[in-house]
């Protein structure tokens, strides 16, 4: 490349995880050309998409886009985010925009910013799956129009092409909705020239910032510097470092293939990758290699479905603890008939469940015959139900017999330990992601809408 | 009778997405790798035991680099839903770790 390396700071695993001043300004001073971080994953849960909520408290986000903008300002380097505001749908984008605006003028700068969309339109998407444009992933099916009915929001999860074309227009701040982690910090240096191999796998590596340092609590970001034979990685706390099995150990993180890794439009392989200590602090990647694939985009849909109340109780009776098993389907049984005398018909198709806290709650399976009773459990109760009134009236069916239900019918009824009163808590949907399918597309830009907001032009005006 | 933790220095599950789980097995150096890595135990009839996946949607991978063998295996029911006791999957592992790893069927 012309310029040398490219350099990318990306300042933590996640916008709103705690970016660091020092750091960030250690990473512009080592020559970095753009900041780039994902916002955001589907690993939350469902819940942030459906509702275009973000799972991080506001604060933490404008502080560390106060740090990021304040930086990208006076470095004159482009800002990049990705998958904002958690799930990156359009909600998620607007709240974080309207944060960016609020630090804009806090900072008196005047940036040209970039909103990328990517929520799609349902009409829109049953009409190309009718085409024969969408394709399921394993372990899904093939998709129908009731799953798309079903979700409350959809996104297509971008590829670096509308961030390369909104740098080439001037972007300062790029917002983008959901995108894959890897393509939010490839896309300054793909559009730079870079090779696509190390491009694609750098920024697989830098993705969750220090984490593929070898003290990953210490600090938060990491510096990748591409070139035309490789790419290096290092931390942007100088007493931490990276080591060859920090980085390659990196590609094990939440991928269900180590070695291959599917993206818009290609398919990085690291299979033949060499991974070697450069210097104290920093580690040298070769061998990466990028495969060109048709192009598509993976689909993320959210729905709310069914409501849920909850109910909490502690038990420490020994006698009850001993035979905790018996107790568990005694008392699921009784429930479920004691709701069926209580509501009847109108209760629907509902379903309860304990969970066993501090014997099975995780697994929901039997140990094995003659592990030892455990001190004390937590029972937590669930009740899922057509509507959210429904679920709270079984709950409180639920109430007396949740409370007071004895191991032996011949004793003195029993009182466990309620958590909170009033006892039941009403907890909403249940949000499921629903999608699991790529849609083919001729123009990676084609499921993408860009808005621009330009402070400087609005001051003028 | 060697258990998987006797073997594995760290072992770890995580979603890969709403609709798998992987599993990292860290072996506690080079010779356990290439004792167990290949070990029948650890098919894919352990995790449609275990976790009632498809066996034949079970992928596993051996990265002797990392002396790791990675598994991964679809979910039941996808993230979050009505019956959900670990959203991240984080805590999946555990039941692996006392899988015991029949020396006779090592390749």
């Amino acid at each position: 490349m012309r310029d040398g390396p490219i350099k990318i700071l990306v300042p933590t695993g996640s916008l709103g995880a705690g970016a660091l001043e020092a750091e960030v300004a250690y990473g512009v001073a080592q020559g970095a050309r753009a900041i780039a971080t994902d916002a955001g994953s589907t690993d939350s849960g469902a819940a942030y998409l459906a509702l275009g909520i973000s799972k991080n408290n506001r604060g933490s986000v404008k502080r560390d886009l106060t740090i990021l903008m304040k930086a990208g300002a006076q470095a004159g380097i482009p800002l990049i985010i990705g998958t904002s505001g958690q799930a990156g749908g359009d909600r998620n984008v607007d709240w974080t925009r309207d944060i960016v605006l609020e630090v804009a003028g806090e900072l008196g700068i005047s940036p040209k910013i970039a909103l990328l969309y990517s929520e799609q339109d349902k009409a829109d998407l049953k009409a190309r799956n009718a085409a024969g444009k969408i394709r399921p992933l394993p372990p899904l099916g093939p998709l129908d129009d009731a799953t798309i009915d079903s979700c409350e929001h959809i996104v297509a999860a971008m590829g670096p092409e509308p961030y390369m074309a909104a740098l080439r227009r001037g972007a300062d701040i790029i917002l983008g909705g959901r995108t894959t982690d890897t393509a939010v910090i490839a896309c300054f240096a793909l559009l730079h020239g870079a090779p696509s191999g190390p491009s694609w796998h750098a920024a697989k590596i830098a993705e969750c910032g220090a984490q593929a340092t070898a003290v990953r609590n210490k600090g938060a970001g990491v510096l990748i510097s591409i070139g035309d034979d490789g790419f290096e990685v290092e931390p942007l706390s100088l007493d931490n470092w990276c080591d060859p099995e920090s980085v390659s150990a990196h590609m094990l993180y939440e991928n269900s293939d180590p070695f291959r890794l599917t993206e818009p439009g290609g398919v990085l392989d690291v299979t033949q990758a060499v991974y070697t200590q450069a210097d104290k602090r920093s580690v040298k990647v070769t061998g990466s290699v990028w495969e060109p694939m048709p192009y598509t985009l993976k689909l993320e849909g959210a729905a709310a479905s069914r409501f849920q109340t909850v109910m909490l109780i502690g038990i420490q009776d020994p006698d009850v603890l001993a035979d905790i098993d018996t107790f568990h389907d005694n008392l699921l049984e009784a429930l479920n008939q004691r709701v069926h005398a209580t509501i009847g018909a109108a209760a629907g198709d509902f379903h309860i469940s304990l969970r066993l806290y501090g014997w099975n709650a995780l697994s929901g399976d039997r140990p094995p015959k003659g592990t030892p009773p455990p001190r004390e459990v937590g029972v937590l109760f669930v009740a899922t139900a057509d509507t959210q009134e429904m679920a709270s009236q079984i709950a409180k069916a639920c109430n007396p017999y949740f409370f007071h239900y004895p191991l032996f019918m011949d004793r003195e009824l029993p009182s466990y330990g309620f958590a909170f009163s009033p006892a039941d808590i009403d907890r909403g949907p249940v949000f499921e992601f629903k999608l699991n399918h790529v849609v083919e597309v001729d123009d990676p830009l084609e499921l993408v809408r860009t808005v621009w907001i330009d402070l400087r032009n609005e001051e003028a005006a | 009778m060697t258990t998987v933790k006797d073997v594995c220095r760290h072992v770890r599950s995580k979603n890969a997405g709403p609709f798998w789980v992987t599993v990292d097995l860290f072996f506690d150096g080079e010779a356990n790798f290439r004792r167990y890595h290949d070990s029948a135990a650890l098919g894919p009839d352990l995790f449609a035991r275990l976790y009632g996946a498809d066996p034949t949607l079970v992928k596993r991978f051996a990265v002797p680099s990392l002396h790791v063998v990675k598994i991964s295996y679809p979910r039941v029911t996808a993230q979050g839903g009505m019956v959900e006791r670990d959203m991240h999957a984080g805590q999946q592992y555990v039941r692996l770790l006392d899988v015991e790893l029949d020396a006779e069927t090592v390749s």
